[in-house]
Parts: structure tokens; C-alpha cells; sequence
């Protein structure tokens, strides 16, 4: 009963709106719903196959039709807007605390304004604005934050009083708020008309939507998408898009060669009422009360009301299954603590009459992140799904992107926080989706404070030192679902649990980590760093060298025992990785990247080396615990364990030797640190881990060695202005940007990615421009710390906002690192960014609206440094994003 | 003087311990679900014991209730001894020679027992080397035996308990030079133990009751109401076949003097025990024991009483009555408990408060709206309600403690009244034992998708 009604309502909808959409696909809607022959038989072949009709698969179809892709087929196993989308709660909300995102709800709010006059759809888009409610200072903070955000990008934002939230919408009760965000151009629309609508467009662009047709696999044939088998036959395809939504999962392992596309659906709860006596404005806003976990919006002078409880209920774990759809029923029971959080939001609400409970069920991914992009390993192979429930705010945007992926082989902004390539085989086990979208759900709610961590799905891929670690005091984080220490708590030293430990300010781990800082400058600190990602690549001849020398921009044709660091480009020179490749052998090279790089890079690799049976690539990552022995005395630890001497002389920065540490032989020795201290990273067999971490410990403890986490190593690596690959780096930056020209060999003797656009930049100039900045009237211990994109004002205008932030022990100040732009004060336009326009500037970092004085500079402090170096011997690369 | 609830709760759950066995791939493939068990004292220390363990090395899951009286320590010489004795009784030839050979030669043991156990729960560590010898003798005697048979269930039970019984007058017959561990083998001879066990193994359930512990069925009907199903008989005067036996076992003259004042030679209140060996033993076993016993031994006036008409012993055996069931799927629970619950409370209300309190929540009626009106406030209304009853039966964690909750406080309306639960967990210990006695329960779950 849940779905008849509005299925009733938006059928009657269609067909009052649609007369000559109808005519184009077949006329059985006008009859019952009740099997029929199709009158229009498949295409036997066409250049895109989309598999799902709702809001992201139709986004999708009109977006490439727009390009001018009209070879398209778009498949729906029901009807068009069925699924989630039907029963969407239609709230177009731009409030989005990751950039990525507000960029997508933006874009999406600005389409569906105008979809109705395009395709003469009513989509009933409706700007109320919307009302986003604070019960605590923090939660005030982080609406703060988004403002931000949201005003650097011209979106109309204010932060105001409960007095002033009461004003524009009278319902709400407002005793226990202690402010709101009112963001007035946050829309609503009936998510199946909005459907309906891009459907409409699409479909006169010349895209073929068939419904009641459901695809079975895809075929693949040498690592390409070849087609697609439905129900009513098979249509050959280059491109097939999977935005099949809660079944997107299912549907990428029905394959031959899986695409795993980790999402789990759960189900959620909706209320819908009777109109008010005196109906409701349909021009009220939208509450949306994060501490009550609700949401609330006008509805047809009633209300709509649903929210993100804390015991969620995932389902279709096993799969469809036609009993859970059965069972989907209305669980008062279940609703009841959001009943509650309602009625005390709004007490007036207690006469209104409840016409149903709607249980529409919604997909979730590991990181509360969409999925989109390409497959890794099937190329053609694209996805946009999981959604987290705001399908409706970025299932505009989202199409738009993707459609921008497919033809122009790169979206417009860089979309790796969502890229499928983020995760791999190892997020998609059941059990794993299952627990992580029961914590991922109330996550919608709950506060996100700086560094909190996911507790769910823990402890599956570990260091073989995890549990001596462990037992010293490690606390943990997780990247790629490697567990990494974040610190060291000391014996008889006691932290907050973690509820209490959230907070927007300093941290409780401050001293700890401080002084495990200390002891990197000053003695020596083992870091484990064995998440990271570690290839080998070799060849019977030159084609192991050729092949890297064409895919990476610095020259890796050095003697053997050399390490080079180097970005992987794209065409358009931007990092599609950053790198460490020590030069093995002649024809062997090893290659270490970010942790989270061991699915894309691997299938950037594979895509554009030669298919060639005499040059092999190796995952070789779980092969190898990475000890990383940072520090002064690191020298004297492993010249004791060795008996080699290790003094700059015969060991210079960045090399590489095999040598041997107490009794284990063959550990791959580095003269890198990833922070520029000097020290060493040790590749050691993992049979040999727990032995090579005795020794050293041993050893060192004359020198005053111990242990230390990656908060330690973020606070090191940036204030020494060191950028990190999906924190700082992304596909849109570009070497010259960030300071490392000296990485690119531009005149190295062959051709490279990105060699002519490094080029033109060289010769053109940069429009933006890495850059390091000291918070000068910060206060530590009382005001708000920097997390990341904070937006950066020059002279009081926003030129950019910051990728990392750290506390510098060294300085006793805050860094910020960021980016910096030259938008021309009248048009907007980008101007190329010079030295002198970063030096001439004044700085402020707006911190949830404070601004903070900052000091920018393009180059770190050398008296950081305990012993002078050459210039490109210092500026390391290091590999990770907090 | 009066206890709030949160102090009466602090008392009832003390000794609460909730067992679940582990899924594998979110199934439980076990018949048992898993078990909750708690004891309210009402002796000071309290005489009851409790043991829960799966076998290892066989399967099947043991569970057993021990109510001790003459002292605690039979009851927990039992409670730490007979689950090794049935588990080597049930094990093959083979895996007992394997260890055998492992305990020759030096080499680790295999696990014969996994122990389910509240931290209350101790096991004796001084006696466990003298324990694993009687226990050791006991499998190289069966070793010695090999039927090539393959082990009955039933039958392992019955010699367990018996061979436990007789290592235990054994052990107090030969002494030990340990000053300590003579006393402590000769109080566990001289006082007594009763026994309930249950050994669960896939449909197979089989009671072994020595004593008037006693094991109840819980049984959902058709209709959803909750009957109990017996799966022991009390062994003590209440039960005519256990006065028939006793008067078959000893001459016509003894007819008069063998059960007075419902008890076995006007003393005893089971008709068996472990232990007890002062029913047992003949009158010169017991004087020469007892002379040659430490002084403490000597100064108890309890143990050198010996029973009147004492003429053929002995009186009392351990031998356990066995009974089988094979579990259906409207077998919801098991409830094992001594005495103390079984004298407060009728087994059908005992059955009805564990079906209710098991099932009670998820058995609630799903609310629909349908075409009703209902407002958000009175819907709001129904669901707090909703909730506070859920609320009031999960204030209980653990089905035993709950059914303590309701042995203790109870009110004539079969309701637990706040008032007499707070007066009879607040009498002082010198009184308690004569409002109540100690109360030990066990609640085990089946697990009806197996079943």
C-alpha cells in the first residue's frame, strides 16, 4: 500500500503532462499494469546502454544527449521513476559539507529551476529555501563551516538566530536551538516528475528508453564492454552505465568479469499527512533539524517528515529478494524516536493526521560518498549509484559529470572523492557493506568533526606488527582498509572516548603527538607505513624504462639505486598519482604511491602500458612491511643493525640498497622520509617484520627511539610544505603548480603525458598556485582549528581555499596549505598567478566565518632543517591524504 | 529500611551471565540459541552451584544446576568434575587414547571442554591435580574397557555420575599426605550435592537428574500460550516411585524408619546425592575415617553424627534417572533450576513468564495505520506506551534473572511488586534462608530454525 498511492499520483501526473512522451514509447500505460507485449523491440545495437530509469540514469541520458551522444539507449526494468526515486523526499538541498558535492546540488538545483520551461514537464520545483537547525554550539560550528563555503561560491547563505528561524517558518519551536543556517534558494520538487522530465528531453535528443526490460549481464570481451543481455534480447554496446541503483551491487557481480560497486540498501522511514485544516504554505521551508536526525517539508499542506535513525535496518543483503520487498512494510515502532524528535520540533504538528509511513528504501556506500566513473578493470564499464539518500540533490549534477567522463574522458572538476576506483574488491563483501552502512547511515546525522574515523569494518587488512603496535598504545585510523596508528597514548595516560573526544578544537592528543614530533627532530621514531601502495615493474628488455619514462614526468633513466620522485600525469599534466620509483635493476623498477592509489593506478598502468608478455606489473604491497625510521639518530640505528655504514656518503638521499638489518637479509633500504627529516624507509619481507622492528627497537633505544602515528607525520610533512597526493594533488594540478618544476624533465630525451600542457603552462604561467600559510592571530588553545577547505580571502576577496592543515610544533603555529587563484575582480575570470601576486597579498583563512590572518609563502622555512640540503633533495614527495 | 530499583536490580543481577553461541556467516547452525543463567543466595556463602560448557571433542552443549546442602563443597566439587567425567564418557576410543598418549608423552592436551562461566564461577586450583588423576584413571579404565561400542548417551550420564560419586568417596577414603586437600576431599564426601543436567546435541535432549533439582520444557502451543513439560522427577519423598525404591533396596524391617517426616531416615531431604557419604559408607568406614581425619573434622558434631537406623547401607546413590527428548520445533526453552525457584513459583507460570519474556517483544503487533484517522499525538501517545512496556520486560537482560525478579517478588496477582522484592532482597542473612532458599536457574534457547 505504501508505494500504490504515490505511484497513483504520479501516473495521473504523467499522463495529465505527457500526451506526446506517451505517443513515443508505447501506450500501455493508459491500460492496467498488467503484462503486455512490448510494441517496440530493442535495437540490436547502439553506442550507450543505460541500465536504470531514475533520477541518475535519466540525468545521465540527458546529459550525453546534450553533448550530442544520441546513439543511447536507456533500459528500465519497471517504469521510468520507479524504485527510489519515486518516493524521494524531492528536497533540493545545497547544504553539503564536501565540495564536490555543493558543486553537484548547485548545479542540480539550477537545472531542475529551469527543466519545467525546457521539456514543458511541471516538476512542481518550488524554492522554499531551507532551514538547517543547530541544538549545540558544535553543530552551529559546522553549519558555520558550510556557509562558508557555500557564500565563497555565491550561494545566497546566512547564519541566523532561533528568533530569526521561528520567523520564517512559525511551527517550529525554537526553546532549544541555538541558531540555524537559512539557505533561501534550496528547492522542492516531485522527484518522479523531475524524472519524467529529463526522460522528455532526452527522449528528443533522439534516446531510445525502453522500460520492462531488465538487463542480465553485461558482456565483455578482452577488458572491454562489448554488451549488454536483457530480457527481451542482447544489444551490443561500447558504453554501458550502471545506474541501477540499491541493485547496482547485484548487477555488477551478474558479470563474467566483476564490477564491484559497493553499496548496501537500507531501509527508511517517511511520514505523509493530511493537509492541515488550514493547509500549509507550499512556500514554507524545509527544516532540517540534524540533532533530531529529521527532516521536515511542506507536502501537499501537509508535511513530509522522515530522518536517519540509529539502529537502521539493512536489507537485500543476500541479494533481491522478493520476501524482503514484500515485507517492506510501515514500522511504527521503528519511527517512533523520530515521531518524537518531530513533535518536539514541532508541538502544533500533534492534530495533524497521519495519512502513511512510506518505506522507501535507500543505498549507502562505505563512505557516505557517491559512486561514479569507470570501471578499473572493464573499460566502457561506467557507474553512477549510491546515492546516500540525496539522489535528488546531486542526481543533476552527478549525470552532468559523468556524462562529461564518458565523452570527453575526464569530467569538468576533479571527482576522485567519488571515484569507484576509491574502492576495490576489498569493500565489497556483504558482511563488510552490511555493518558499514548500518554506521554510515546515522553518520547522515551525527556531527562530523575534524579526523573522526569509521568504526565498522575494522581491522581487515593490518600490518604484521599490528598487535605489538597495538599493545603499545596505538590508536587507530583507516586508509583502503589498512589500519594505521594515529598516535601513541603513553602508559597511564588516558584520552576521551570517542563521543566525547569530537570537538572543533584542540584536540586531546595535542601533547601526545607533539611529543612524538619532538622525538622525529630530535632522536629517532619508527613509523609503520606498510599501508602504502607497492608495484614492481619489470621487463626482458627496455620496455620497463620506455614504458615509465612515457607515463611519468621526471627522468627515471638513472643509475640503479636511484629513487625518483615523480608525478603520473594526465594529458592535462595533472597528478593521477605521485610517486617514489627506485630504479632496481636496469630493466626493474619499484614504484610506491599513496595507499588509496592501488586500484587506479593500477588501472592507469594496465590501460597504457604495451600489451606486452615481456614487461610485467606485480601488485607487490602485502609482500612488504614499510618501517619508516625518521629522525638524526635513524643513521646511527641502522648502521648499528647493519654493520654498513650509513653516513650521507655512502648512503646519500634518495637511494635505494638491499641490504642486511640484524639477522634478516634482502630489506629494501630508502633514503626517504615523506616529511623531509632525514631518515630511511625500510621495505622489509613480512616474514621478517616482527624480527627487523625488534632490532630497531632495541637498538634504538640508546638513541631514545619510539614509536610514531601519521598525526605526527601530517604535522612534520606540512610545515615543511610538503603536498600529498587526494589531499592536495589531484587531477586537476599540475606539477608547476605546487612548486615542483623540478620533478619534470621536460627536455629528458623522450615523450611524456602532459608534456605539451606542462609546456604551455611553462611558457603561459600558472592560474593557480600551491601555497603555505602561517595563521598569525590564532589562538591554539581557544579558537576553532583549521581543518580543510577553508576559504582563503587576499585582500579581502576569495582567491581559493585550503587542502591540509596542521599544527606546527616547530612554529607554534597552525599551516595551512592551499591553493591560490587570480579571479579578475569584474568577469571572474581566471588570471595567471605570479609570484609577486601571492607576495603582494594579505591573507585571511576563514575558519566557520572567523578570518584569521595569515602569512602565505611559496617556499618552506630551511631553518626548519636540522642539515642543509640541496633543494630537490628536500622537497620529497609524501604520499598520503588525511 | 528499603532499596531503590536500581539497588535491587544491582543485587538480582550480580550473578547474571548470558551466554549467546557464535554465528558463523549470521547463522547459528547450533539447536541452542545460547542460555542465560543467574543464582540468588540465600545461605551465606550461597550452597548452589552452576556449570555450562560445550564439549570440544564430541558435540553437544552440557548445562547443570547443583544445589548443595551439609556446605557448598560437594556441590562444588561437582560443578568443577562432572562435566569431565560425562565428556570422557561420550568420547570415542580413539580420541581417548590420543590423549592419553598426549598426557604420556608430555604433549598438550586437547581441549575437552569449552567452559561458559560467570567470573564468580572458581574452580579449585589446589585439587585440580588430584581431580585430573581421578579423572585420568578414569578413561585408562575405559580405555582398558573398549566395548568398541559406540557411546549411548544415556549411558555415558548414568556412569559419569556414578564413577564421580565413588572417585569422590574414593578420594576421602584414601586421604591426601596435603594437609589442605585431606580436609577439603573428606568435606566434599561429608556433604552433599544434587545434580540436574541437560546435554544438548542437535534434536537430541537428554535430562540426567540425581535429587530434587529439577528441568522443565517450555513449550509454545498452537495459540501461542506457553505449557510446561517435566523432563526430571524429583527424587525425594514427594515422588512415590522414589519411596517405592528406597523400600525395595533395604529389608521390610527397616519399612517404618527409612522415610520420616519426608525425609530419607528422617534427615535428608533428596532421595539422591552426591556425596553425603554419611548415608553411605557403613558405620566402622565412617568412625575410622572420621578418627583418622584432622582435628576440624573430628570437632564437627554434623559429621560424627551417624543417622539413626542405620542398619544396611548404603541408603543413597548418585546414580541419575535419565530421560530423553527429542526436540520439536514448538520446544522453545529449557528451564534447569534447584529447588528454590521450584518452591516459589508453579512450573506453568514459569513457563508462561520465560515464553512471554522471550518472545514478548518481537509477538507485539506491528501498528498499522490503514484507513483509521489517527492523529501524530495520539500515534506518538501509542508508541511511548508501546515503548515503556517493551522497556519494563527488557529492564532484564537475561530470562533468569528476570525469573528470580518474579520467584522473589511476586504478589498475589502474579505481578513482581517493587516493595516485597525490595524486602525480601534487604533481610538480613541470618534470616534470609528461612523466607527463601538459594535459587539457581538456567534458561536455555532452541533455536527453532535448526529444530
Amino acid at each position: 500500500a505504501a508505494g500504490m498511492f504515490l505511484r497513483l499520483l504520479s501516473d495521473l501526473q504523467w499522463r495529465a503532462a505527457h500526451p506526446k512522451w506517451r505517443g513515443m514509447t508505447s501506450p500501455r500505460r493508459s491500460t492496467s499494469t498488467t503484462a503486455e507485449p512490448h510494441p517496440v523491440s530493442l535495437p540490436a545495437q547502439a553506442q550507450v546502454v543505460i541500465c536504470g530509469g531514475g533520477i541518475t540514469g535519466t540525468s545521465v541520458a540527458y546529459h550525453l544527449s546534450k553533448m550530442g551522444w544520441k546513439d543511447i539507449v536507456l533500459l528500465e526494468q519497471g517504469r521510468l521513476s520507479a524504485g527510489t526515486t519515486r518516493f524521494c523526499a524531492g528536497i533540493v538541498s545545497t547544504a553539503r559539507p564536501m565540495s564536490i558535492e555543493l558543486k553537484m546540488a548547485h548545479y542540480s538545483n539550477k537545472l531542475y529551476q529551469q527543466l519545467e520551461q525546457e521539456t514543458g514537464v511541471p516538476t512542481g520545483y518550488t524554492k522554499t529555501g531551507s532551514l538547517s537547525l543547530a541544538q549545540t554550539q558544535d553543530r552551529l560550528i559546522s553549519l558555520k563551516r558550510i556557509a562558508s563555503s557555500l557564500n565563497v561560491m555565491g550561494i545566497p547563505c546566512e547564519i541566523i538566530s532561533p528568533k530569526q528561524a521561528a520567523q520564517l517558518h512559525p511551527l517550529i519551536n525554537i526553546h532549544d536551538l541555538v541558531g540555524a543556517m537559512y539557505v533561501p534558494e534550496d528547492a522542492l520538487v516531485t522527484s518522479a516528475n523531475v524524472t519524467l522530465a529529463l526522460a522528455t528531453a532526452a527522449s528528443r535528443n533522439g534516446v531510445q528508453i525502453h522500460e520492462r526490460t531488465s538487463v542480465s549481464h553485461v558482456t565483455v570481451q578482452k577488458g572491454r564492454v562489448t554488451g549488454v543481455e536483457t530480457d527481451r534480447g542482447r544489444i551490443q554496446c561500447q558504453y554501458f552505465v550502471n545506474c541501477a541503483g540499491q541493485w547496482a551491487y547485484e548487477l555488477g557481480h551478474s558479470g563474467e568479469e566483476p564490477v564491484h560497486i559497493p553499496l548496501h540498501a537500507c531501509e527508511h522511514f517517511y511520514l505523509l499527512t493530511h493537509p492541515w485544516t488550514e493547509p500549509l504554505s507550499s512556500s514554507l521551508p524545509t527544516v532540517v533539524d540534524p540533532d533530531g536526525r529529521i527532516y521536515i517539508r511542506n507536502w501537499q499542506g501537509g508535511i513530509l517528515s522522515g530522518g536517519f535513525e540509529k539502529n537502521p535496518k539493512p536489507l537485500f543483503t543476500e541479494g533481491r529478494n522478493q520476501l524482503e520487498i514484500h515485507n517492506l512494510q510501515e514500522d511504527w515502532d521503528h519511527f517512533g524516536p523520530l515521531l518524537s524528535s518531530l513533535l518536539r520540533r514541532m508541538p502544533g504538528l500533534e492534530a495533524l493526521q497521519i495519512l502513511q509511513l512510506v518505506n522507501c528504501p535507500e543505498s549507502f556506500t562505505p563512505d557516505m560518498r557517491c559512486i561514479m566513473g569507470e570501471s578499473p578493470t572493464t573499460r566502457g564499464y561506467f557507474v553512477l549509484a549510491g546515492m546516500n539518500s540525496a539522489g535528488i540533490s546531486y542526481g543533476g549534477g552527478a549525470g552532468k559529470y559523468l556524462a562529461e567522463w564518458m565523452v570527453n574522458g575526464y569530467p569538468s572538476d576533479n571527482v576522485w572523492p567519488l571515484d569507484l576506483k576509491r574502492f576495490g574488491p576489498l569493500q565489497s563483501s556483504r558482511t563488510f557493506l552490511r555493518h558499514r552502512v548500518m554506521e554510515v547511515m546515522p553518520l547522515m546525522c551525527d556531527l562530523k568533526v575534524p579526523r573522526w574515523d569509521f568504526q565498522t569494518g575494522r581491522q581487515l587488512r593490518t600490518s604484521p606488527l599490528y598487535d605489538r603496535l597495538d599493545a603499545q598504545g596505538a590508536r587507530w585510523m583507516e586508509k583502503h582498509g589498512f589500519e594505521r596508528v594515529k598516535y601513541f597514548v603513553p602508559p597511564g595516560k588516558d584520552l576521551l572516548d570517542l563521543d566525547h573526544s569530537k570537538t572543533f578544537y584542540k584536540p586531546d592528543w595535542f601533547d601526545i603527538v607533539g611529543a612524538e614530533v619532538k622525538c622525529c627532530k630530535e632522536a629517532v621514531c619508527v613509523i609503520d607505513m606498510s599501508s602504502f601502495t607497492k608495484f614492481e615493474i619489470s621487463s626482458t628488455g627496455d620496455q620497463a624504462l620506455e614504458s615509465l619514462q612515457y607515463l611519468f614526468s621526471n627522468d627515471l633513466d638513472v643509475p640503479v639505486g636511484h629513487v625518483v620522485h615523480t608525478g603520473m600525469l594526465n594529458e592535462k599534466g595533472g597528478y593521477e598519482n605521485d610517486c617514489s620509483i627506485a630504479r632496481l635493476s636496469k630493466r626493474s623498477f619499484f614504484m610506491i604511491s599513496p595507499t588509496d592509489q592501488q586500484v587506479h593506478c593500477w588501472a592507469w598502468l594496465k590501460n597504457r602500458l604495451p600489451d606486452d608478455s615481456n614487461l610485467t606489473l606485480e601488485d607487490v604491497t602485502w609482500k612488504y612491511t614499510a618501517l619508516n625510521l625518521i629522525g638524526p639518530r635513524a643513521v646511527d640505528v641502522l648502521s648499528e643493525l647493519s654493520y654498513a655504514p650509513m653516513t650521507a656518503e655512502h648512503f646519500p638521499s634518495l637511494f635505494c640498497k638491499e641490504m642486511s638489518v640484524g639477522y634478516a637479509n634482502g630489506i629494501r633500504v630508502m633514503s626517504i622520509t615523506h616529511t623531509g627529516e632525514p631518515g630511511f624507509v625500510l621495505y622489509i619481507p613480512i616474514e621478517y617484520a616482527l624480527h627487523v622492528y625488534n632490532e630497531v627497537m632495541n637498538m634504538g633505544q640508546k638513541y631514545g627511539i619510539r614509536n610514531a602515528g601519521y598525526y605526527a607525520l601530517r604535522s612534520l610533512r606540512i610545515e615543511k610544505f610538503f603536498a600529498f597526493w587526494g589531499q592536495d594533488l589531484d587531477a586537476f594540478t599540475t606539477p608547476m603548480e605546487c612548486g615542483r618544476e623540478f620533478q619534470v624533465k621536460l627536455e629528458k630525451g623522450t615523450e611524456f603525458v602532459g608534456q605539451e600542457a606542462l609546456l604551455e603552462q611553462k611558457q603561459n604561467g600558472v592560474y593557480k598556485r600551491f601555497t603555505m600559510f602561517i595563521l598569525e592571530d590564532h589562538d591554539t588553545d581557544m579558537d576553532l582549528w583549521p581543518w580543510w577547505g577553508e576559504p582563503i580571502f587576499r585582500n579581502g576577496r576569495y582567491v581559493g581555499k585550503t587542502t591540509s592543515s596542521a599544527y606546527s610544533y616547530t612554529l607554534e603555529r597552525h599551516v595551512c596549505l592551499g591553493f591560490v587563484h587570480n579571479f579578475d575582480e569584474k568577469t571572474g575570470e581566471e588570471l595567471v598567478v605570479t609570484t609577486d601576486f601571492i607576495n603582494q597579498g594579505e591573507y585571511e583563512i576563514d575558519i566557520a566565518g572567523q578570518r584569521f590572518q595569515a602569512k602565505a609563502k611559496l617556499y618552506p622555512f630551511s631553518s626548519l632543517f636540522t642539515q642543509r640540503r640541496r633543494k630537490d633533495e628536500v622537497e620529497l614527495s609524501g604520499y598520503q591524504r588525511e | 529500611f528499603y532499596l531503590t530499583p536500581p539497588q535491587v536490580n544491582s543485587i538480582l543481577k550480580a550473578n547474571e551471565y548470558s551466554f549467546k553461541v557464535p554465528e558463523f556467516d549470521g547463522k547459528n547452525v547450533s539447536s541452542v540459541l545460547g542460555f542465560d543463567s543467574n543464582q540468588l543466595p540465600a545461605n551465606a556463602p550461597i550452597e548452589d552451584r552452576r556449570s555450562a560448557a560445550t564439549c570440544l571433542q564430541t558435540r553437544g552443549m552440557l548445562l547443570g544446576v547443583f544445589d548443595g546442602h551439609a556446605g557448598c563443597a560437594c556441590a562444588q566439587a561437582v560443578s568443577e568434575r562432572l562435566f569431565y567425567y560425562i565428556a570422557v564418557s561420550l568420547l570415542p576410543h580413539e580420541t581417548l587414547l590420543e590423549i592419553e598418549n598426549a598426557v604420556e608423552s608430555g604433549r598438550a592436551l586437547l581441549p575437552i571442554l569449552q567452559w561458559h562461566k560467570h567470573p564468580n564461577d572458581y574452580f579449585s586450583k589446589e585439587a585440580s591435580k588430584l581431580y585430573f588423576n581421578s579423572l585420568r584413571t578414569y578413561w585408562q579404565e575405559l580405555i582398558d574397557l573398549n566395548s568398541g561400542e559406540t557411546t549411548d548417551v544415556r549411558e555415558a550420564l548414568i556412569n559419569a555420575f556414578k564413577r564421580l560419586d565413588n572417585d569422590i568417596s574414593l578420594e576421602a577414603q584414601v586421604g591426601d599426605p596435603n594437609s589442605f586437600l585431606n580436609y577439603l576431599v573428606l568435606r566434599v564426601a561429608f556433604s552433599g550435592a544434587t545434580a540436574c543436567v541437560a546435554h544438548v546435541d542437535g534434536v537430541d535432549l537428554h535430562i540426567a537428574n540425581t535429587g530434587d533439582s529439577r528441568a522443565m520444557l517450555g513449550v509454545q502451543e498452537e495459540d501461542g500460550s506457553w505449557s510446561a513439560v517435566n523432563l526430571s522427577y524429583d527424587h525425594n519423598a514427594q515422588n512415590e516411585h522414589e519411596v517405592e525404591r528406597v523400600k525395595m533396596e533395604h529389608p521390610k524391617s527397616e519399612e517404618k524408619s527409612l522415610v520420616k517426616q519426608d525425609r530419607l531416615l528422617g534427615l535428608l531431604m533428596p532421595f539422591r546425592a552426591f556425596g553425603d557419604v554419611k548415608f553411605k559408607w557403613s558405620i566402622e568406614l565412617q568412625k575410622r575415617v572420621i578418627e583418622s581425619g584432622p582435628d576440624q573434622l573430628n570437632d564437627n558434631e554434623y559429621t560424627k553424627f551417624i543417622p539413626p537406623n542405620y542398619y544396611t547401607p548404603p541408603y543413597l546413590t548418585a546414580e541419575p534417572e535419565v530421560i530423553h527428548h527429542k526436540l520439536r520445533p514448538q520446544d522453545k526453552f529449557l528451564v534447569l533450576a534447584t529447588d528454590g525457584l521450584w518452591e516459589t513459583m508453579h512450573r506453568q507460570d514459569v513457563a508462561r513468564i520465560v515464553g512471554e519474556y522471550l518472545t514478548g517483544v518481537h509477538h507485539q503487533q506491528p501498528i498499522a495505520v490503514g484507513g483509521y484517522k489517527v492523529t501524530l499525538g495520539q500515534m506518538h501517545g501509542l508508541l511511548t506506551e508501546r515503548r515503556a512496556r517493551i522497556s519494563s520486560v527488557f529492564e532484564d537482560q537475561n530470562a533468569a534473572t528476570h525469573l528470580i525478579r518474579h520467584a522473589v517478588g511476586n504478589n498475589e496477582f502474579g505481578t513482581v511488586d517493587h516493595e516485597r522484592l525490595s524486602k525480601m532482597l534487604s533481610l538480613p542473612e541470618e534470616l534470609a534462608r528461612m523466607y527463601r532458599d538459594d535459587i539457581t536457574i538456567i534458561v536455555v534457547q532452541f533455536n527453532s530454525h535448526v529444530i
